[in-house]
């Protein structure tokens, strides 16, 4: 398993593959590439990133033994090397990849923007996005936060966040029907909504809540407006199910509803005359007009539910009359239509009347006299609608009496302002105690009430106490007493429903299943008197219910879902307020039932849903689900937990860019034209926010100056605890200033600020000196104090230089170049696997075994282990995969997947028989181009004998299909008209072998990425394109042919030249592996260099190391040493070369020997240069690193003695004969410079040096010296120390003081010169082996970034000093990294040659004329026997020499003249094309 | 067979205000692994050029014979290109700079018939650079309108000779 999906992770993934093993490749984002994917350019060639990466992520994606485990993360691995168990945990991606096709109609039609994290925030992308356009797997995904807290309070889960994100977008229809998917009352629930949703709000937390009840009575607003009912999706199977549905309230109607959407027939009935049941008479009318009411009932109508009035359960309809017709299920929804009385005396008498009867009443226009004075008893919300009511009936004076105080009363509080701007008065903490009956009429006169001290008891139970003596008389007409609610069960209960001792129905809580099992119940009846929205939740839930219950599922699986919300964190969101409702005035509403709600108008409506936060990312708003016509959307899919078995794992996590918004200094979080580098790469990148051009986000002006910073967040221990040095930043900033100079117009002024330039690695010293010199790239030492706003809205810098002096300058831009932090995550995930980190919190690793982590059989690689750039965390990967299948090696291809193919149909010399398919790739292709047409016009084309278009040609259904058809109607040349054959060729290439056509009798015509992707406003000129390329796709089938790839052995053997380190490594890598190995080494011990270091620069001792490995070497039985030997010649190609070694045979004499091998590793190592300069060779006290090295092992009393030590840095290196940095002797010198200083720390120990190198770690050397108070001292090159022998035997070094600006004379007992790394003469070895060296005599690897260790001609790979000079953990990984590419070819029994090959077709008419010798970038062709010969094994394909033939004896497989011509030919005959070849 | 020829193709000989409106038919030669990838880029991208311009895709521009962008003119193409990695990044480590010299050759070539030079073109782009893409085919678009029609089309195919099939008649009945 490999850990991290970044360039690391995906080499270490495909060198295991490739070597016989089954690969699980876990990232946690969407898509593998980290952070290489989201560079511009790569240095020091100025590569671009995404070239140079997309074939390894399609490769990478598409390996049948790599398993792509994307949004997932390791939970806990257990077990041991060789059996480790994984637990995983998969994150939703709410897309299908197998599915998507990555068509962006999801990414269209979603309505959330969200900050593009790949574009470093620098533009926005969709909650439903690609990672980036190459990212493999090539799928979209939907970013999600939990529900948001709206949808999850609210009872019927509406999509509160997508309607609003609807509204924002001015899409009311879609937001009408998102609304209904879940809730059948937009419109009345948009007026009488209690929302709990908005109580949940997150801006209700930052200010005020979203007024959502509003925003959905906008929409039925809306919808009343257009005059149209918006129905909800109704399932298209139809159910033969009847269903009964008791009461027509919101319960009941919902049930019916939701009924109604899975197919079935619902039946209401209803005991009143009208429909709604307290909707219609229980809410009054100036709050719920009834026509909005009528209107939504009326839509469920539309839905096919009938509802019949005037019937009652018990009398007219009963559970046996319902039987007998048929009804398969009964759902209860009879509401609380009865009033609780208050238990007093005389409550029968005339004037005491019942709220829900007014009400009732009032709402059925029933002429209810209530007389002047009305006294209303109660504090809840039917209470105020009681007084409210009979204020507009006309009553003078209306006063609620309760027992609660202001603040406890039970109504809600905006209904409490409502009846106090209704001049209802309010009088609190009274209970009644009696009713005074007018003797004469026996009619109510008024209640004495008594004190309520305390209407509920400690436990908060509601248990009223009172004051008996402390009474109060209020008279009155009429009083009404609102004190509760209570189910009607008189009939009912005849039929034997269940009541609940507390007098509702009785139900299971969640299934709402009665002990009838065929009976439900739900609404207020069930769970007393609760608001609209809890009975359509209730309703819901019933219809859910009564589905399962029909169809014999278990009612209860998974129905017990708990809404979880997380809010986001909302910090710099401007304050903005809750839109105020218009509302009638007061005075207006007095004697009318008149809505005194207007609701908002669109304005209104807009800026409302504009507050929303977005609190769940994703809204929810299902558009993508329905624009997604591949089916790929599933919003429900839920964490995933797996467990694999494995039997080794590799870290490569990767790194994260450091985040300098603390840093105030710098300006960063408060001037958008701070950026850091990564997000300056972004604005370099053609594909990023600004298309490539360079401009600064603040005014997307061109800057005219822009600075670096370097080493923000790196050697630095004041503002951060990140002392190492991050590696790369120095090369970084140098090529970000050349190309942003590339990309600029102007002449572009450019500035890096540094404390010391790093450029160690192989060229980086010439990209360095190139960018100073030719470039014109200003670098200027200095420590930067402040950035600051200037005037002209500019960029002010302070800097001191290294004298101390202040200094000021202006930029238009300022970008920081920033180090590379280890993730809190990536330190969680170490913890959980028991890896130990470093106090720097990388994966602590030591010099001698450089990617094995503290837990046997888990590997670290990447910028994990240390900051390091691309080629570096390459060979790492390789260098893991070798030792985490070198593990495995005796199981090697148990588990790799081999996939089993029908023999390939011979059809050479058949005629063409050509099938098109064309794509309509869901509305991509076809919504443009006319589809049909263009498969119409194929089927004219010349020996077309089958053409067919489908939604999606590379669904699997259509792949299955399209195998059939080929064997059916013996097609032999396959076209396919759809997306890009970047990505989808080797898909169909893959199916038409599956039905036994040689995967090369295939052509693709890309009318999508390159057709109707670019020409969408253009619908007819993108059909005629489209067939233009289907035309010139059909005149190149006419003549493709089979091409067969021959099987090769490979002979298992591998050669190693060089016997030093990596030399070793690598031999005893493959033997280990079960390879047999030659080594040949000239001297006549094996060791190398590496026997004349003490330690590595973490202190491990070098000699035992080296030693150990030799004999391990000497005695391993798949190792045949060959010391004091050479090799002479070699020749053969990838799995099968042929090498000479001149030895020595047994009696050591001169003997010739023979190998044969499949690989060739060179690691011949470099070794010191021999300075003659600073009395080197004059002065015995002059001694170069390893003399020092050698001195210091043998006890030299010259060490003891010496009181005083120099060093002087880039001897021979950095100059103009060797330009390039040794990398090595600053990290020497530092080591030496301590153990000098610990032996005696009176010694005066000085550095002499131009920049103090210490990459990643090693600053933690520098700092060390520092402290020990080692004096470092500058110079420049023009001004360079000079040593000179003193009287008395001692040197003498000269020096300029670089900060101080005087001259220095130190008196040196030693004098210790850090000597270059030097190439050796290897000349004619490399000339036998045909590889390339650089102008430094280094040996050039076939790509500098993600082919470190491989050349360029296939089979051979190179690893130590002799690719450029490195520490030794460096060269043990690259050795490794070699045995890993290495073991990719040795593990094959054969390799499969040929395919889009060169190859020479008639032999006889070659002129031996070394044209295609000198042409081919490989050095492939060579003559011999009259003729040309090209190695079908060795060719890359690209065609050169095919082009440069003279005679046109060379062609290239598959790009013939004959195809190429063809399709030039039939792109220019026009719609001729098929007339012409057919008459010819 | 449908009649549906654009009327372009009989406004060769018109001459008078036809450069303006001239619908020419350009070529480029993509290659696989740059400027192919930034043709699809630009598609992903959705950036708009003129649909005048189609691909034919290959392993390297170092495969592009002088032959094929000389029959391009011949077979009518009113212009051609060929696009390939910036220099020094070709996949194949030199097959742009072969392909530049080539296209080099052909423009004195087209020169010395008459021809304009400009009618054939060498770019280099990386595979990110879809918005490049789609300013080449602007460009080359362009410049081929203000050049008008290629005066070679319409007479060296005059019997309407696309591809000849006889260069298969082994397996041709017809």
């Amino acid at each position: 398993m490999v850990v991290g999906g970044g360039i690391a992770g995906i080499q270490a993934s495909l060198d295991m593959a490739n070597s016989g093993y089954l690969v699980y490749l876990v990232e946690e984002k969407p898509a593998i590439g980290g952070v290489m994917a989201q560079l511009d350019k790569t240095f020091p060639t100025n590569d671009c990133a995404m070239c140079v990466i997309s074939p390894k992520l399609v490769e990478a994606g598409r390996h049948l033994n790599i398993e792509l485990l994307t949004m997932t993360e390791v939970s806990a691995v257990s077990g041991e090397a060789g059996n480790f168990r994984v637990d995983l945990l998969r994150h939703p991606r709410y897309v299908d990849p197998e599915k998507c096709t990555s068509c962006a109609e999801c990414e269209t039609v979603c309505p959330i923007e969200r900050p593009n994290a790949f574009d470093q925030g620098l533009r926005n992308r969709k909650a439903a996005y690609k990672l980036y356009p190459q990212g493999m797997p090539p799928a979209y995904a939907i970013e999600k936060q939990g529900t948001a807290p709206c949808k999850a309070t609210c009872p019927a889960h509406v999509s509160v966040q997508g309607y609003i994100a609807l509204i924002n977008q001015g899409k009311y229809r879609e937001a009408v029907e998102l609304f209904r998917e879940a809730h059948p009352f937009p419109g009345v629930c948009g007026r009488v909504c209690h929302h709990p949703c908005e109580s949940r709000c997150t801006r209700g937390d930052y200010d005020e809540p979203l007024a959502i009840r509003e925003l959905h009575r906008f929409l039925a607003d809306w919808e009343t407006e257009t005059g149209e009912r918006i129905l909800p999706t109704i399932a298209e199977e139809k159910r033969a199910e009847k269903i009964a549905v008791i009461g027509s309230g919101p319960a009941g109607l919902s049930a019916a509803y939701f009924l109604a959407q899975k197919g079935y027939q619902a039946t209401i009935f209803e005991k009143l005359p009208v429909a709604g049941g307290m909707m219609a008479v229980g809410i009054p009318e100036y709050r719920l007009p009834r026509d909005m009411l009528e209107r939504e009932i009326e839509i469920i109508q539309a839905m096919g539910v009938e509802i019949q009035t005037g019937v009652t359960f018990g009398k007219d309809i009963t559970f046996d009359s319902l039987k007998a017709d048929g009804y398969a299920a009964v759902f209860m929804g009879v509401g609380l239509h009865a009033g609780r009385k208050l238990g007093i005396d005389n409550e029968d008498a005339a004037g005491v009347l019942q709220g829900v009867d007014f009400l009732r009443d009032t709402a059925l226009g029933k002429d209810v006299p209530v007389g002047d004075n009305v006294l209303v008893i109660g504090g809840g919300n039917v209470a105020v609608d009681v007084a409210l009511t009979a204020k507009r009936k006309g009553a003078e004076n209306v006063t609620m009496v309760c027992l609660e105080k202001r603040g406890e009363m039970p109504a809600w509080e905006h209904e409490i302002e409502e009846a106090l701007e209704g001049d209802i008065k309010i009088v609190n903490s009274y209970g009644p105690k009696s009713f005074f009956i007018d003797p004469d009429t026996k009619k109510f006169s008024g209640i004495e009430f008594k004190t309520c001290t305390a209407v509920f008891d400690e436990q908060g139970r509601f248990s009223p106490a009172f004051d008996e003596n402390a009474c109060e008389a209020i008279f009155g007409d009429t009083v009404i007493i609102a004190i509760g609610q209570a189910a009607d069960t008189a009939d009912i209960e005849k039929q034997n429903v269940p009541i609940t001792a507390r007098g509702g129905l009785e139900a299971d809580p969640i299934t709402l299943q009665t002990p009838m099992e065929w009976v439900f119940a739900g609404g207020d009846a069930f769970y007393g008197p609760k608001s609209v929205v809890d009975a359509v939740a209730s309703g819901k839930e019933a219809a859910e219910s009564i589905h399962r219950y029909i169809n014999g599922m278990d009612l209860k699986d998974g129905r017990e879902k708990e809404w979880h919300f997380e809010k986001p964190v909302i910090t710099d969101e401007p304050h903005k307020k809750r839109t105020p409702l218009r509302c009638l005035d007061p005075k207006a509403r007095e004697c009318n039932f008149l809505e005194v709600s207007f609701g908002y108008n669109e304005d209104e409506a807009k800026a409302e849903a504009d507050r929303c936060l977005e609190c769940g990312i994703c809204s929810e708003c299902y558009q993508c689900v329905k624009a997604c016509l591949a089916g790929a959307v599933n919003h429900e899919t839920t964490p995933e937990t797996l467990s694999v078995n494995v039997g080794g794992i590799i870290l490569a996590p990767g790194f994260e860019p450091f985040d300098p918004s603390a840093f105030d200094a710098y300006a960063y979080a408060s001037h958008p034209d701070v950026v850091t580098s990564i997000e300056f790469e972004r604005i370099l990148s053609a594909s990023g926010p600004f298309q490539g051009h360079l401009v600064r986000p603040s005014d997307h002006r061109e800057p005219e100056k822009i600075a670096w910073i370097q080493c923000v967040g790196s050697r630095d221990i004041n503002r951060c605890d990140h002392s190492y040095c991050s590696s790369v930043c120095c090369m970084y900033a140098s090529k970000q200033a050349i190309i942003a100079k590339e990309h600029s117009a102007n002449d572009l002024d450019t500035a890096i600020f540094y404390m010391d330039m790093r450029t160690f690695g192989k060229e980086f010293e010439r990209y360095l000196n190139r960018a100073e010199h030719e470039n014109g790239v200003r670098y200027i030492r200095s420590r930067v104090h402040t950035i600051e706003h200037d005037e002209s809205g500019g960029l002010l810098m302070r800097y001191a230089t290294e004298s101390g002096g202040m200094l000021e300058e202006s930029f238009d831009m300022v970008v920081l170049s920033v180090g590379l932090s280890p993730s809190a995550s990536v330190s969680e995930l170490a913890g959980r696997l028991g890896v130990a980190l470093n106090r720097h919190r990388f994966a602590r690793t030591k010099d001698l075994s450089p990617v094995s982590t503290s837990r046997s059989g888990i590997y670290a690689c990447g910028a994990f282990q240390e900051p390091k750039d691309i080629p570096m965390s390459v060979m790492e990967a390789s260098a893991a995969a070798a030792l985490a299948t070198g593990e495995l090696a005796s199981v090697r291809n148990s588990l790799a997947r081999v996939k089993q193919l029908p023999p390939e149909l011979d059809v050479s010399g058949d005629m063409p028989r050509i099938g098109v398919f064309v794509c309509n790739c869901g509305i991509n292709i076809g919504g443009i181009a006319d589809v049909p047409a263009i498969r119409d016009y194929a089927a004219t084309l010349p020996y077309v004998v089958h053409v067919e278009d489908n939604l999606f040609t590379c669904s699997q259904d259509t792949q299955d299909k399209m195998k059939e058809i080929i064997t059916e109607k013996a097609i032999n040349r396959v076209v396919v008209a759809s997306c890009s054959p970047r990505t989808h060729e080797p898909l169909f290439q893959e199916t038409i072998r599956e039905a036994g056509l040689n995967p090369y009798l295939f052509e693709m015509a890309n009318i999508r990425d390159q057709n109707t992707w670019v020409h969408m406003n253009d619908p007819e000129a993108a059909t005629q394109k489209a067939k233009s390329l289907v035309r010139m796709a059909i005149a190149k089938a006419m003549f493709i042919e089979p091409l067969h790839q021959v099987e090769m052995a490979v002979r298992n053997a591998a050669l190693v030249v060089g016997g030093g380190v990596a030399g070793m490594e690598a031999a005893i890598g493959l033997a280990e592996q079960g390879f047999p190995v030659h080594l040949v080494e000239k001297e006549d011990h094996l060791g190398g260099a590496a026997l004349k270091l003490n330690t590595t620069w973490q202190g491990e001792p070098v000699g035992p190391y080296v030693r150990n490995l030799a004999e391990h070497v000497k005695s391993h039985p798949n190792v045949h040493v060959y010391t004091g030997s050479h090799v002479v010649e070699s020749s053969g190609a990838i799995g099968h070369f042929t090498t000479t070694v001149l030895t020595a045979d047994d009696a050591g004499r001169p003997a010739s020997r023979t190998i044969s091998h499949g690989v060739t590793i060179l690691a011949t190592g470099a070794e010191e240069f021999k300075p003659t300069e600073y009395l080197r060779g004059e002065h015995p006290d002059v001694l170069t690193h390893l003399e020092l090295d050698g001195a210091m092992r043998e006890n030299d009393p010259r060490i003891d003695e010496a009181a005083s030590v120099v060093f002087i840095q880039c001897v021979g290196s950095r100059n103009e004969e060797r330009p390039y940095c040794s990398k090595i002797c600053c990290t020497h010198s530092l080591k030496s410079a301590l153990a000098l200083k610990e032996s005696d720390p009176d010694r005066q120990v000085f550095i002499l040096y131009r920049d103090m190198r210490a990459y990643g770690f090693r600053e933690d050397l520098y700092r060390a010296a520092r402290q020990a108070d080692v004096i470092f001292i500058r110079f420049t090159p023009e001004n360079p120390p000079v040593a000179a022998s003193a009287e008395d035997g001692k040197i003498m070094v000269s020096i300029r003081d670089h900060v101080l600006d005087v001259g220095l004379e130190i008196r040196a007992d030693m004098l210790v010169l850090a000597a270059a790394v030097a190439a050796r003469e290897n000349r004619e070895l490399f000339e036998a082996f045909k590889v390339p060296v650089n102008e430094d005599g280094f040996l050039v690897e076939a790509h500098a970034k993600l082919r470190p260790v491989d050349f360029a001609s296939e089979g051979i790979f190179l690893a130590g000093l002799a690719h450029y000079p490195k520490p030794i953990e460096e060269t043990i990984a690259q050795a490794r990294a070699a045995v890993s590419r290495a073991v990719t070819i040795l593990s094959k029994d054969y390799i499969l040659v040929g395919g889009v090959v060169a190859e020479l077709k008639d032999p006889s008419r070659c002129a031996c004329c070394l044209i295609c010798v000198r042409s081919c970038p490989y050095g492939v062709p060579y003559v011999a026997d009259g003729r040309a010969h090209i190695n079908p094994a060795a060719c890359h394909g690209c065609g050169v020499c095919a082009a440069e033939c003279p005679a046109k004896v060379i062609t290239l497989n598959h790009f013939t003249d004959e195809q190429i011509i063809a399709k030039e030919g039939a792109l220019f005959a026009g719609d001729k094309a098929g007339t012409s070849l057919q008459c010819a | 067979m449908p009649a549906t020829r654009p009327e372009h193709h009989f406004s060769v000989h018109s001459g008078g205000n036809m450069k303006e409106d001239f619908e020419p038919e350009i070529l480029a030669f993509c290659c696989k692994y740059c400027a192919y990838a930034a043709a699809d880029l630009a598609g992903s991208m959705r950036l708009s050029y003129p649909p005048a311009v189609k691909v034919i895709q290959l392993p390297c521009t170092g495969r592009v014979d002088m032959i094929n962008l000389l029959k391009a003119f011949e077979d009518g193409a009113d212009g051609v290109y060929v696009a390939g990695c910036l220099e020094g990044e070709c996949h194949f480590i030199k097959g742009n700079l072969r392909a530049k010299k080539r296209v080099a050759a052909v423009k004195d070539i087209l020169a010395s018939i008459g021809l304009e030079p400009g009618r054939l073109q060498m770019y280099n782009l990386s595979s990110a650079m879809g918005p490049r893409f789609t300013e080449i085919a602007r460009e080359m678009t362009e410049t081929i309108r203000a050049f008008g029609p290629s005066p070679i089309k319409g007479k060296l195919n005059a019997c309407g000779r696309v591809v000849d099939p006889a260069v298969r008649p082994e397996t041709l009945t017809t």
